[in-house]
């Protein structure tokens, strides 16, 4: 038994607020069944699932696009090696997407739309979305042969010069500033540690509330995946304004 | 007098056992039969006896989730009616194909049909995902289930992949040759990835190997995607929907309070 302050013996309210799953759900449930299923078949009477040529090795369609929830993946393939675009990312997308109700400790929201009093996630996981749909857009209507960029008024038959003049920061940064590779190495892996360590310290300094609220674990994961997840409009920034193409240079890897 | 005697047909059939075997109970409209029908029956009985107002609003619930699960049917049932005329040899899987959309009564259709939802559903998954971030209805009691969720939203993503390659057309070819080149790219397990040979990855040893049968796109790799696309990540799909289910039924559901 629990005491509750109040007038009333009837505390909770669930009497009023419920109703019989027969028929009330289970109605709209079947309609909902009979609105798809007929969407489906319209579609599928006037549209054509594609179908292409049969495999053949001696010709590689260009460009080769993948159906459009794997474009944003493709898009990253320009600006990233294939082990961060196709392995690293998705792996930290869904790993960060499993990570979302442990690092989220607001208990304001719990099964409702609020935007002001959840500003932080709600702006941050928009950001993500938007990110990801900008991707595809790109993808499904900007790119063509060569997987060059094609605006829709331009002609998509005829090729475009290969896109040249891409450097990397730390030679970049040995020919500007006149020192040697190994400084300009050193130098450009200093911002990127730069970068993690002062977006790792400097908000926890600014909103000291916050990061006393989430703890010490809470706060690491969520600002490196936050970090990351800027990180990448950053690089496709450095590559399109300034054609940097790696940061770090590794004898295994490079970004 | 007919209809007397109809009634008493219809009351001798509900008294014998087999009618009473198989239909537990009547239906007058009455509150224990309301519960009784959602109770009793194995596909109603996953949803509550009482909802609450608030899960039938449309404007809570976009119905996404519902309808991830009806595509996800449909693509069960047209895709055994596709495995009738499918055979994955390299040879006439494309064949089969044509095959199918000249030959077969309605089988475009039941291949459009396939092909829509395996699109529809990767993108009903996706804004079920972006409701229940907004509705903050991933929060305690419910952190696990958003994991199954991030699960199924990846098995949906694999589902589709693995099924491009089938038709055996230029996009399954290419298409999977650029995946599984980034496969190969893998960190660790793959040949081409960071570490990769330093830890002993070969052409015919790593990740990418693995997937196809073989060094590249061909035979095994069709077999491979075949049975991962029609027998193993829909029985895993199906083994988590369950937990998914399961859980949302025993958490309740999240609306406002």
């Amino acid at each position: 038994m629990e005491l509750v302050k109040g007038t009333a013996t009837g505390v909770e309210k669930e009497p009023e607020d419920t109703i019989f799953s027969w028929p009330h759900l289970f109605y709209l449930e079947f309609l909902c069944v009979i609105i798809v299923t007929a969407l489906l078949l319209i579609a599928s009477i006037y549209l054509g699932a594609p179908l292409e040529e049969e495999a053949s090795r001696d010709t590689t369609p260009n460009p080769m696009k993948a159906p459009w929830y794997f474009l944003g993946l493709q898009e990253l393939l320009v600006f990233f090696d294939p082990w961060i675009a196709g392995v690293g990312l998705p792996i930290l997308i869904a790993g960060g997407l499993m990570l979302i109700p442990f690092l989220d400790i607001n208990p304001k929201g719990k099964g409702y739309y609020t935007y002001s009093e959840r500003k932080f996630a709600v702006s941050s996981y928009g950001f993500g979305m938007a990110l990801w749909l900008v991707l595809i857009v790109i993808g499904v209507w900007f790119r063509g042969l060569d997987w060059n960029w094609y605006w829709p008024w331009e002609n998509g038959h005829i090729h475009k010069p290969p896109a040249t003049g891409l450097e990397d920061l730390p030679i970049i940064f040995a020919r500007v500033l006149g020192i040697g590779q190994f400084a300009g190495k050193a130098l450009s892996d200093l911002i990127v540690l730069g970068y993690f360590g002062a977006g790792l310290i400097i908000p926890a300094l600014y909103f000291k509330n916050f990061y006393k609220k989430l703890g010490f674990m809470r706060y690491v994961p969520l600002a490196v995946m936050y970090l990351i997840m800027i990180g990448i409009p950053i690089k496709v920034g450095l590559r399109l304004v300034f054609s940097i193409k790696y940061v770090i240079l590794t004898p295994w890897f490079k970004i | 007098m007919a209809s007397s005697n109809r009634e008493k047909i219809s009351e001798w059939v509900k008294s014998t056992q087999i009618y009473k075997a198989i239909f537990r109970h009547g239906y007058e409209d009455t509150p224990r039969n309301r519960s009784l029908t959602t109770f009793s029956n194995v596909l109603y009985h996953l949803h509550p006896v009482k909802t609450r107002w608030e899960s039938i609003k449309f404007r809570y619930t976009w119905c996404m989730g519902g309808v991830s699960l009806l595509l996800f049917v449909m693509l069960a049932l047209t895709g055994v009616m596709l495995m009738f005329y499918y055979v994955p040899d390299v040879r006439r899987a494309y064949q089969d194909i044509k095959d199918m959309m000249t030959v077969v009564s309605y089988g475009t259709t039941f291949r459009n049909i396939h092909r829509f939802a395996a699109q529809g559903m990767v993108a009903t998954v996706w804004i079920h995902m972006t409701r229940v971030f907004l509705t903050g209805s991933y929060k305690s009691p419910r952190e696990f289930n958003w994991i199954i969720g991030v699960v199924l939203l990846m098995l949906t993503l694999l589902l589709s992949w693995t099924g491009y390659l089938l038709p055996w057309d230029q996009l399954a070819l290419w298409a999977i040759t650029v995946g599984t080149k980034m496969a190969a790219a893998t960190p660790l397990f793959g040949v081409e990835g960071p570490f990769g040979v330093q830890l002993g990855m070969r052409p015919d040893n790593d990740v990418k190997f693995m997937l196809l049968g073989g060094t590249e796109v061909g035979q095994n790799a069709l077999l491979r995607f075949y049975v991962l696309h029609c027998v193993v990540l829909p029985m895993l799909v199906v083994v988590f929907l369950a937990v998914h289910f399961w859980r949302v039924r025993k958490d309740g559901f999240s609306g406002p309070l």
